[in-house]
């Protein structure tokens, strides 16, 4: 799972660590009346967690929030439940730039086939130590 | 998990489902090694913990407090503004039902059923009568709109956190130790509510109305929290609890400060008669009870 993916499709991985995660689906632009409850009004935040044992945060899912600080704290009810993490951050959904999924080919292709980037294409030298 | 201490009567005995914090590992999560209902029921069963009468009169009326508080925020699940603020609710309300499981539990161990048993958590909630409950009127007043649940919300985070806060000191070790696992969850409702005072006072006109009329709905019901008895003049002499009225000072201040920052005031109304803890309560408990007890009566011994 990378946290460079798509953020309206969060990785399959995030499954694993929250089984109530809700459908990151974006709120749909609405022209409702000003009165009218505007759900698109809290903005959609990207979730990151880190496990009490674990190095670094791993996306685990979105959710809706206000501003920076309830986000924060709905990430908590929502993602930490079952005792899953010691650490939070939150991005807001739109600060994240994305790979764009059609461009796999030109992207994410292209090193195919290049075994001369892997330690494993080159043979060891004679007589060299600790390599 | 750390090296048990059997002194506590706490360390001893297994968490049972997945062994504490010794289990855990990157990948695998485990519910921790805290304190819960489970073990209190053991210790009591084992005669390990054994509250004197007074202890559980005292644990009956804190965990009537917290009982009857979950099951009105309960009534929050699928009703809250925002699917995030649902699942909010609804952690605080599971909370609380934790905290009641466990002093009601503790509570029990000094009450005994008509057959010599000793009265379990579900014999408690589920088969007293209204005047037998000992939570005091606050919890049991109505939801009503989102910022009188929030309203109600903050009288009882900062009131609770005060008074779990001094009960890890009791010399009661069963009431401490409960304390001690609830004073963090309070403190996070305390964040979480004030989070919300702020933010509705300072939205909308119309959010800010909906919060100062909470406020003053639920302001009468305050001084009840900080009234001194017999029974809690003599725990408290005897260092197992604390005087209500000794954790009013720091609730004004800190209450005040949220208030203030929020530029709302402490609302001025008179105070309700109360008498929650001698078993008079206001007419919104029996349609709780009803609707949290009828499954319980018209099935007893029913498991789900």
């Amino acid at each position: 799972m990378s946290p460079h993916g798509n953020p309206e499709a969060p990785a399959s991985g995030a499954a694993e660590i929250n089984r109530e995660a809700p459908k990151a689906s974006p709120a749909p632009e609405q022209s409702a009346p000003a009165e009218h409850h505007d759900r698109s009004a809290w903005g959609l935040w990207e979730v990151f967690v880190r496990s009490s044992r674990g190095l670094s945060h791993v996306h685990a899912g979105s959710l809706h929030a206000p501003d920076a600080a309830m986000a924060l704290r709905n990430a908590r009810d929502l993602y930490t439940r079952r005792n899953e993490g010691v650490s939070i951050w939150v991005v807001p959904a739109d600060a994240i730039a994305a790979s764009d999924p059609d461009s796999k080919g030109s992207f994410f292709e292209s090193p195919q086939g290049k075994d001369y980037r892997h330690a494993t294409y080159y043979t060891k030298s004679e007589g060299v130590k600790h390599l | 998990m750390s090296t048990p201490d059997t002194t506590t009567g706490h360390g001893d005995i297994s968490t049972g489902v997945a062994g504490g914090d010794s289990n855990a590992s990157a990948t695998r999560i485990t519910p921790g090694n805290a304190l819960r209902p489970e073990d209190i029921a053991l210790e009591v069963k084992t005669g390990l913990a054994k509250p004197t009468e007074d202890v559980a009169e005292y644990a009956l009326r804190i965990g009537d407090d917290a009982l009857i508080l979950a099951q009105r925020l309960g009534h929050w699940i699928s009703r809250a503004p925002e699917l995030e603020e649902d699942i909010a609710l609804g952690n605080i309300a599971l909370d609380q039902l934790g905290h009641a499981r466990s002093f009601l539990t503790y509570a029990g161990g000094a009450m005994t059923n008509d057959d010599g048993s000793a009265k379990s958590e579900d014999d408690l909630a589920y088969f007293r009568r209204e005047h037998e409950f000992r939570s005091v009127q606050l919890f049991e007043q109505p939801n009503g709109d989102f910022a009188a649940t929030i309203a109600r919300q903050f009288v009882v985070s900062y009131y609770q956190f005060e008074l779990y806060r001094r009960l890890t000191e009791s010399t009661d070790a069963t009431l401490a130790a409960i304390a001690a696992k609830a004073v963090k969850e309070v403190d996070y409702h305390r964040d979480h509510n004030a989070q919300w005072v702020l933010r509705l006072a300072g939205g909308t006109d119309e959010s800010r109305k909906r919060m100062i009329h909470g406020l003053r709905t639920m302001w009468p019901y305050v001084a009840e929290l900080f009234r001194d008895d017999e029974l809690t003049q003599r725990l408290a002499e005897a260092g197992a609890a604390v005087a209500p009225s000794s954790l009013r000072e720091d609730f004004d201040r800190l209450t005040g400060e949220v208030l203030a920052e929020a530029e709302l005031e402490v609302p001025d109304v008179p105070a309700a008669p109360g008498g929650g803890r001698e078993g008079r309560h206001s007419e919104h408990l029996g349609y709780l009870l009803a609707e949290m007890q009828v499954l319980a009566r018209e099935h007893p011994g029913a498991s789900w």
